[in-house]
């Protein structure tokens, strides 16, 4: 379980995340959505520990993350994986040398035991035939489920993912979503997404964080976003006039 | 400003230190430092082979102008071509070239990597990114920088060659015992000793202006920029020390 207690950053002189707890459920899909600017990335970046946080603390189970050495971090990080908003994969390597990157650095499998391994979740990604092809060379919904696949190819017991959807047609978003959550499920990982994609929010949201202006403002599921009489949440989900009308007719 | 300048050498060194520690997969970091071998060295050879014969000529017409009418023997000329290729021109202005060449193109490709994410991708994977993105470019250039520069040195005497003896300014023998004319074989040291050291600024510096690149394109530019303006004056600066040191 990943637990935020607290969290403040400030960059400068600004304050970016003014006093964040949160509990990601285990084994779900857990989202944290808000408007650009409201602090989203840098939240899921200490998450990971890419930021320290100007005060506060991330548990991950009973651990505390930020106390712990360089050696005691790199285990933590074994167990996640974390697919990027912009898929960040390595343009000098094939996505199979991509998706073995990970294995390649940290296990002692044979080549034949990498080659099944990366075959494997490349071939749970839908990404036949593609091993031999670079980056440059494959789709934007391509590189996303090169991603995936890197992300899960340690088989992580959290996944990270920034704006998964970011990029995409409606329906290959969809695909993307349906895949993180079919991930989610079977391998019982703890995933967090951050999103500010309303189909993701209906369709995969077990669990949804509203931040705003750098503080939660609301929790719930996806059941309860349609219910929810939060003011700042409705007028963030429902923007437009078309969605309004949507959700007055599905209240009823 | 002074403090601003001690930041960024406190920046540089925890980078190297951290850049100089066990690999987590040798064969790993191996296989970069070839590829880094073969971009560094292949990918150079071109740039190092045409500067260096016109260095090696220009040098040779050189001298012969200003040694004609002199009592000065012209067989000088290929022994003044020869050793200024060795101490000063092979090493120097090969690593000046390259880190306009090598050095830009690795901050560039650093920068990029911090800007798409891609260091924080390997960062989560728990690998030591500084290790992983700086040590094999080091290791590579610190090995193939010196042959490049062994290249530039027997290049630059050929074009010396070309440059004075076809055109008649003197003969070939005469150049040839020019060559052989008061030979110092401490030079040659001299001349992998700089070109080890350059290497090592001109990755290092270069390797830390793209490592630590925040914002966008701009600042991408002015990095590589850097890299290019901060390794020519730290291999200059090098260049004096070293010379100061061996031969004063």
């Amino acid at each position: 379980m990943i637990i935020a207690k607290d969290i403040y950053k400030s960059f400068d002189e600004t304050e970016v995340l003014k006093g964040i707890t949160m509990e990601f459920l285990p084994g779900k899909t857990n989202l944290i959505i808000g408007k650009s600017g409201a602090g989203k990335t840098v939240f899921l970046k200490i998450l990971v520990g890419l930021f320290e946080p100007s005060a506060g603390q991330v548990w991950y189970d009973d651990v505390d993350f930020f106390s712990l050495n360089k050696k005691q971090k790199r285990e933590i990080r074994m167990k996640v994986g974390m697919l990027f908003q912009g898929s960040a994969l390595f343009d000098s390597m094939t996505v199979e040398e991509n998706v073995g990157f990970p294995l390649d650095m940290f296990t002692n499998k044979t080549r034949q035991e990498k080659l099944h391994r990366i075959n494997e979740v490349l071939e749970r990604v839908n990404l036949e035939n593609a091993n031999d092809k670079y980056p440059s060379e494959i789709s934007g919904g391509m590189q996303k489920r090169v991603g995936i696949a890197r992300s899960i190819v340690m088989q992580p017991r959290y996944l990270f993912c920034d704006e998964p959807n970011s990029g995409l047609d409606p329906k290959t978003a969809l695909l993307i979503d349906e895949l993180i959550k079919e991930i989610t499920y079977e391998n019982n990982i703890t995933t967090i997404i951050n999103t500010h994609d309303m189909n993701s929010v209906m369709e995969i949201g077990d669990n949804i964080a509203y931040l705003h202006l750098g503080q939660l403002v609301w929790t719930g599921n996806r059941d309860e976003v349609l219910e929810s009489d939060n003011e700042l949440l409705q007028s963030f989900i429902f923007a437009s006039p078309f969605l309004q009308r949507l959700r007055e007719q599905a209240l009823k | 400003m002074n403090l601003n300048i001690l930041y960024h050498f406190g920046r540089y060194v925890l980078l190297l230190k951290t850049a100089f520690s066990r690999p987590e997969k040798g064969w790993v970091y191996w296989k970069e430092t070839l590829r880094q071998m073969e971009d560094i060295g292949i990918g150079s050879l071109v740039i190092v082979g045409l500067i260096s014969v016109f260095m090696g000529a220009v040098a040779a017409v050189q001298f012969a102008y200003q040694l004609d009418g002199t009592l000065v023997p012209s067989y000088y000329i290929g022994y003044i071509v020869r050793d200024l290729a060795i101490i000063e021109s092979a090493p120097t202005i090969t690593c000046l070239v390259l880190a306009g060449k090598v050095g830009s193109n690795m901050a560039a490709e650093l920068g990029g990597m911090r800007q798409k994410e891609h260091i924080d991708a390997m960062e989560i994977m728990g690998v030591n990114t500084a290790a992983y993105l700086v040590l094999p470019k080091v290791a590579a250039a610190m090995v193939v920088i010196p042959l490049l520069v062994t290249i530039s040195a027997y290049v630059a005497i050929i074009g010396g060659y070309l440059a004075v003896v076809p055109s008649g300014v003197i003969s070939a023998d005469d150049y040839e015992r020019g060559l052989r004319a008061f030979f110092v074989p401490r030079n040659v040291e001299m001349m992998y000793i700089k070109a080890v050291v350059f290497a090592f600024i001109l990755t290092t510096v270069s390797c830390f202006q793209g490592y630590y690149v925040k914002g966008g394109s701009i600042e991408l530019g002015k990095a590589s920029t850097n890299a290019v303006v901060y390794s020519n004056i730290l291999i200059l600066t090098a260049d004096y020390l070293i010379a100061a040191l061996l031969m004063g």
